[in-house]
């Protein structure tokens, strides 16, 4: 057997059901694990190895008598914005400095229900706002990819959902949260070579998820398979009634549907996803993966998305007016930080608290969002920023006349170094060109790794399906995942 | 047509131009978009939800219950109910506003244009426009008394559903705004809709004050926040009118502003200037979906509807004779008329019931400064007293006499009648025997009665009923002193 932690999900599923290995076993593997490389990584910030332990235990009683849930006995990573009950919950942000909640969020209430095992909170840009996990306030994560040709140098590991994807790429957990408001999830499991889907908006509660912003924010699994992510998205998913803008909508068998292959099926390839000055390792990647899917019978066609080049500039009025209003509630009074000098009165405890509270990306989109939603420049930009939602909206459900699903690159290029991109926050925004128009129109969307750059480092392709349809996307994934037979570890892991 | 309300200025009459914004707590039993109950007098803090304390993660799910009651507010101004609504965001930072925003409804309300008929004091009646219906969360509550250098919040109110109902500005003078906001009170409280508890602030109104020289266009307004009483909403206009005429007539411009009224002094005195307004942000919450809600939603409520102070007055008067000012004190507030009503439930005489409530036991009521709710007399009660009158046990005047008894009693009128023998004398040979006395005694009046003087009737009835202790059957007793006579 190969070592317990470099299993898939699903083959520590089996290993666990046939009796190789119990859920304590397995779950101490990655405990030691995580002592071992965590230092180096910061994917994980606060570990919870004796909740772990006690939930381990729990479930290997609990199969001993024949109750076996989706995830039964599996250890995976919690993304630090998901509220867990009594343990730190804070988005990555100082202002929410030891808030420990008093409830459970609905995603990881209903992991915990299929028998997940939480071995930590892990690492994230602070608030989801960013693209390479270096705005946290528990310190940058770190990607356990290094450069061939520069391996002193450390990379990012993508963002916001850094840390799940360093945790999930360097074997510290079979699973990870994660949760996708313009790219979170994609961005970095493209970076480190793992599988993210973001679901349909609607598929996941948000109930008990720090909102970035509401309308786009969207939870997912990060895996190392296809399959894995089918397993574990099946294990998040499903109505909430606590959650107004949760799907009514059955929940299909995803895993069921891997292995269906692409025979008949229309693969959509966007004209305006090829942008000027492309790497062109990253169009390499793209044929690879629409020759892939041609060569297993898939039908390849070309679509057009006329608005696609609106989508960055709409997301980064959108979200922004969202986020302006969500964290507003971070003001000292209730829980988190507070920040205030003897004889100080409201007005100097909210300027002080989140001065000091919120760094800088997070103050430049609570400015930018305060400033469209402003009398005077509401129509110019949100309600403009709406309309053109609309049509990037739209653009997909023609596309969908002509295709199943549509393929793209995740990301413009492989990870890059720490300080790369840093001064120029729109040159950072431009990571998630190909992942937002998806988020802007609710739609299901997933990055896996099919191959890797010269520098040795992965590259992502992105599909993108009709809304409620994962499954279409999940059976093409497999047929990519199974053909590019993509099988890389990062050295040292 | 009545005198129009004028403020009286050195460079001629002002007229005041008026519109109200009442804010009424919907009845529901938990808050808009959360199950926490709505429990006023809860102990501080003990009525909260984790959504109401705007904690991180909380989502908002709209209470059905409050969207009915709003349907049904709507439909008891006769207004338009809007199918489809959106819930905005009004952003401001305060620290009894938990997330930092309110959730309220501000391009497309549940209600649009409705209106309200007042009645006057002069008798006339004027129809006052509502321009829309609005829900929204109450505020939490700042707490200033308990450290001279920290405020405490109490949230217990955070998340309550509040109906923000807004006029046209179609009033004229303090007596119609007062009138407008009373009526409100009334419909609201007929609807079930708010329980018009002023006390508790469960209703409360911001007035927009603005003069003009009649015929001018509309002036510079204030807005007066959050009154909750007749007389201060009274109070506040005639002062504000007042004031801004002063700064018109000197050269004066008004400034558009906050005000607050100070009931200590009589005055209004600035909250927030134009430039300390707040930019609200409003933008459609994304956390709510559009609210979208159904024509059968809409009819089904329609159907049970009550009937409305309106509608009960003109039956009032058409079915039951009574005077349109007996109806309208009877209707104008719902408690009063569900007394009239159980009273008609009993088969009373409607005049006679009406009479008495309107005279004996208001007055009574006001006497002792208590509503119909805490009245002394129940309906069972006033109603075994009216039955005694009814079937000519009593006269109207004992009957009096056996209210008061009631009253510090407790008693049942029949079993004061019974205990005092006051039993009306309807026995014809008593009550004959009692006028021939009277005849006997006076033989000079009837003399003069005889020789034309109709007047001196009333001297015998009085004598007659004096001779009965006040009761023979007054009927009774004209009739025969008409024949004796």
């Amino acid at each position: 057997m190969t070592s317990p932690t470099h299993m898939t999900l699903a083959e520590a599923r089996d290993a666990l059901a046939a009796k190789k290995i119990s859920s304590v076993e397995l779950t101490q593997a990655h405990l030691t694990a995580i002592e071992k490389h965590n230092p180096a990584l910061n994917a994980y910030v606060h570990h919870t190895p004796e909740i772990a332990l006690a939930q381990a235990k729990a479930s290997d009683e609990r199969r001993a008598s024949g109750s076996i849930g989706l995830l039964e006995g599996i250890p995976v990573g919690i993304k630090d914005l998901f509220c867990t009950k009594g343990v730190n919950s804070q988005s990555a942000s100082k202002i929410l400095t030891g808030f420990k909640p008093e409830y459970e969020s609905t995603v990881t209430t209903n992991l915990f229900r299929e028998g997940a095992v939480m071995l930590g909170k892990t690492n994230m840009d602070e608030f989801a706002m960013g693209s390479a996990n270096i705005t946290s306030t528990y310190g940058n994560c770190i990607n356990p990819w290094k450069r061939a040709d520069a391996p002193e140098k450390q990379l990012v590991p993508g963002g916001s959902s850094g840390g799940s994807a360093a945790a999930v790429a360097a074997r510290l957990g079979f699973m990870a949260t994660g949760t996708d408001t313009g790219g979170s999830i994609r961005q970095p499991a493209a970076f480190t070579g793992i599988v993210g889907i973001k679901p349909t908006y609607g598929r996941c509660s948000r109930w008990g998820i720090i909102a970035f912003a509401s309308s786009l924010d969207q939870a997912g699994p990060m895996t190392r398979t296809v399959r894995d992510a089918a397993i574990s998205l099946q294990a998040m998913a499903g109505h909430d009634p606590k959650d107004s803008t949760s799907a009514v909508q059955k929940l299909p068998n995803f895993e069921a549907i891997i292995g269906a292959g692409v025979k008949g099926l229309k693969i959509g390839i966007p004209n305006e996803y090829r942008i000027d000055g492309m790497n062109p390792e990253i169009t390499a990647a793209w044929d690879k993966g629409a020759a892939i899917l041609k060569a297993a019978g898939a039908e390849i066609v070309n679509v057009s998305l006329p608005h696609t080049k609106y989508a960055l500039p709409t997301y980064y009025v959108l979200a922004p007016a969202e986020c302006s209003s969500n964290l507003a509630r971070y003001d000292g009074v209730r829980f988190g930080l507070r920040v205030m000098d003897d004889g100080d009165n409201l007005n100097d405890m909210y300027e002080k608290t989140r001065a000091a509270g919120f760094g800088a990306e997070v103050k430049r989109r609570i400015l930018i969002g305060t400033y469209v939603l402003s009398a005077g420049y509401y129509d110019a930009y949100y309600k403009q920023a709406q309309r053109v939602r609309a049509l990037i909206a739209r653009d997909f459900v023609e596309a969908f006349k002509q295709c199943d699903v549509i393929l793209t690159p995740t990301a413009p290029s492989d990870a890059f170094a720490i300080g790369d991109n840093q001064d120029d926050p729109v040159a950072m925004y431009l990571n998630d060109v190909f992942t937002i128009p998806a988020s802007l129109a609710g739609l299901p969307a997933m990055a896996l790794p099919i191959g890797l750059s010269k520098a040795g480092l992965p590259l992502g392709l992105h599909l993108i399906g009709r809304a409620f349809d994962e499954e279409t996307v999940f059976k093409t994934a497999e047929v990519i995942e199974r053909e590019a037979g993509f099988n890389f570890a990062p050295a040292g892991y | 047509m009545s005198t129009p309300y004028r403020i009286k200025g050195q460079t001629g009459d002002w007229e005041v131009v008026l519109g109200l914004e009442v804010h009424a707590q919907v009845n529901s039993n938990s808050k808009l978009f959360s199950g926490a109950p709505v429990g006023f007098g809860a102990e501080t803090n003990q009525s909260v939800s984790f959504v109401d304390a705007g904690m991180p993660g909380m989502l908002p799910v709209i209470n059905e219950k409050c969207i009915e009651q709003a349907v049904r507010t709507g439909l008891g101004i006769k207004a338009q109910i809007n199918l489809t609504s959106i819930f905005d965001r009004k952003n401001y930072f305060y620290a009894d506003l938990p997330q930092g925003y309110q959730i309220s409804q501000f391009s497309d309300p549940i209600v649009g244009k409705g209106m309200l008929t007042v009645d006057l004091a002069d008798g006339s009646s004027k129809e006052i426009g509502i321009t829309r219906i609005h829900l929204e969360q109450d505020a939490g509550k700042s707490l200033h008394e308990h450290s001279p250098k920290f405020s405490f919040i109490d949230l217990n109110r955070s998340g309550v559903a509040l109906m923000e109902i807004v006029s046209e500005p179609d009033m004229r003078s303090p007596e119609e705004a007062v009138a407008y906001f009373k009526k409100l009170r009334t419909i609201l409280m007929y609807l079930d809709t708010c329980d018009g508890d002023l006390e508790k602030g469960n209703m409360r109104a911001d007035v927009n004050v603005s003069v003009r020289k009649p015929g001018d266009a509309f002036g510079t307004r204030c807005e007066i926040k959050n009154m909750n009483s007749m007389r201060f909403i009274f109070k506040a206009i005639e002062f504000e009118a007042t004031r801004q005429v002063e700064i018109l007539e000197a050269g004066g411009k008004v400034d558009q502003e906050t005000r607050l009224f100070d009931a200590s002094t009589g005055e209004t005195r600035t909250m927030r200037s134009k430039e300390d307004a707040h930019d609200y942000r409003y933008f459609p919450d994304p956390d709510l979906l559009p609210l979208v809600i159904t024509q059968k939603f809409v009819d089904d409520i329609k159907a049970t509807l009550p009937e409305l102070p309106d509608a009960k007055k003109a039956r009032y008067i058409a079915d039951y004779g009574l005077s349109p000012y007996d109806a309208s004190v009877l209707v104008s507030e719902k408690a009063a008329a569900d007394y009239f009503d159980a009273l008609l439930a009993k088969k009373h005489d409607a005049k006679l019931a009406s009479n008495w409530m309107t005279s004996e036991l208001y007055a009574r009521l006001n006497k002792m400064g208590v509503t119909i709710e805490q009245s002394p007399i129940s309906v069972e009660q006033l109603s075994g007293l009216l039955a005694l009158i009814e079937d000519n046990t009593i006269s109207g005047k004992i009957a009096k006499t056996v209210f008061e008894k009631m009253v510090e009693s407790g008693k049942p009128a029949k079993q004061i009648v019974e205990e005092e023998g006051l039993v009306q004398v309807t026995d014809t040979g008593a009550i004959e025997a009692a006028i021939d006395a009277v005849i006997a005694a006076n033989p000079d009046k009837v003399a003069e009665y005889k020789s034309g003087k109709d007047k001196l009737f009333g001297f015998f009835v009085g004598q007659a009923m004096k001779a009965t202790e006040g009761k023979a059957n007054p009927a009774m007793l004209n009739e025969i002193l008409k024949k004796k006579l």
